[in-house]
Parts: C-alpha cells; structure tokens; sequence
C-alpha cells in the first residue's frame, strides 16, 4: 500500500438538498499543489424508460455527513491523496438530476480512481440515506431495497480480500 | 435517550422520533429492539423481521450487540440505498 501524502489533504463532505457546481469543485482541486489527476463521478437519478419523475432521499442529519466523512478520512488514510469532495443531495431529485458527486485529487491517476472508487462504494452502503421512487402518474413507489451488489463492491475494499 | 427511525421503521412505528426509558436489564441494542417490539402492533410490524433493521448510537453505525448504557441518541433504519 502507498504511504499517505505528507501533507493534510483537502478532506470537503457536504449534505444538501440543492444542486452542486462540479466544474467548481473540480477547479478546487486542480488548484491544489502538486496535483496531477483529478477524478470526477457524479451520480444521477435514470427515468428507468421514462417511467421516473423522481427520487425521494429521506437523510440522518448529522450522521450523514459524520458518516461520509469518515469515509472520506479513511480513503485520505489508504492513498496518496491531496483532496476528496463529497457532495450528496436529499429531498425530492428530478430524473435526469444529479444525486451526488465524488471527487478526488492526486499526483498520479491510480490513487485518485482508486480513492474516488472506494469513497463511492463506502458511501452507498454506509451512509445514512434511503430512497423511494415517485412515477410519472404520481404514485409513490416502495422504498428501495438495498442491494446485494453495492455491499459486494464496498467488500471488495476490504484489507483482507482487496487487490490493490 | 432519544430514539429515533427512518425510512420504513419510521412509517411503520408511525414515529420519527421519541423518548424513552430503556427498561431494567436491557443492555444491547438487540435488547432495546426486543422491548420495542413488546410496544404494539406498529413496533412489531416495524422491527418485526429479524437481522432487517440497522442501528446507529450517536451517529455513529452499531451491531446488534453494541451496549446502549450512556447512549444519548439511537436511530432505526432499514439498510441504506444512497447514491
């Protein structure tokens, strides 16, 4: 495993309901020093076939963010990583709106997709967000099931099975 | 202490949040759960199906066997879907 960066990276978490600016938070990162790669995902609510007029994300507030930030902590532990924003919206997110973005700075690429990777997976399975699906008739879907498949790729990090 | 459910516990109980008096003896949070369920129709229905239900104390997440003594605040909730 690479040794952390010497110096304290940028560690930024919010939880909010309005959008989010990622060429601004992606500009954050590029200015930091050293920085040679930045990693951007953004997460986005699909139409499932145009049957999904949106997203309800019910939230713990406090816990949220604590929960993402130690995420966050423990991706700037295990890699070289001069920054990492996370940004997860809550209430009602229109189809085609952005749910939330991970982004991550390093001097090298590896660490950067790694870390972005990580804090991606974590967070779908650890921080404190439910969903329900509104349809485009107006009815309000269950509430949706967690999957086998994000806890499997949260797992995958895990020191004992991980390849890194 | 302060309880608090989301999601579909929090339907189910009908309750976003309460106050509570833990009973005598209960020690863990699998105890806590074991009470509640003792508390009606709608805490049955809610923590009803076993190994289901996530806890947090103090904002922070905990297993079944965490001990509860001197927690000021626990949160009920179905597995997480964020993202």
């Amino acid at each position: 495993m690479p040794a952390a960066s010497p110096a304290t990276p940028l560690v930024d978490v919010r939880v909010q309901p309005g959008p989010f600016d990622l060429p601004a938070e992606s500009a954050r990162l590029s200015a930091l020093p050293d920085v040679g790669a930045v990693v951007t995902f953004t997460g986005i609510c699909r139409s499932d076939g145009g049957r999904l007029e949106a997203l309800e994300l019910e939230h713990y507030p406090g816990m949220a963010e604590e929960e993402i930030g130690r995420v966050a902590g423990e991706a700037a532990a295990r890699w070289p990583i001069a920054g990492a924003i996370a940004v997860h919206r809550y209430g009602r997110i229109a189809a085609g709106e952005d749910i939330v973005l991970v982004a991550t700075a390093s001097a090298h690429r590896g660490a950067a997709f790694a870390a972005a990777e990580f804090l991606m997976d974590w967070m779908k399975t650890r921080a404190p967000f439910w969903k329900r699906e509104i349809f485009k008739d107006g009815t309000v879907g269950p509430w949706v099931e967690a999957r086998a498949a994000d806890d499997a790729a949260a797992d995958r990090w895990r020191p004992d099975t991980a390849a890194e | 202490m302060k309880l608090l459910y989301f999601a579909w516990i929090r339907e189910r109980t009908g309750h976003a949040e309460e106050e509570i008096d833990p009973p005598e003896g209960a020690e863990t949070v699998a105890d806590l759960i074991a009470w509640l369920k003792t508390r009606g129709e709608e805490y049955e229905h809610a923590f009803g199906t076993d190994g289901i239900v996530r806890a947090a104390i103090d904002r922070t997440h905990a297993r079944m066997d965490a001990p509860i003594a001197g927690a000021r605040e626990i949160a009920f909730f179905p597995p997480m879907t964020g993202g």
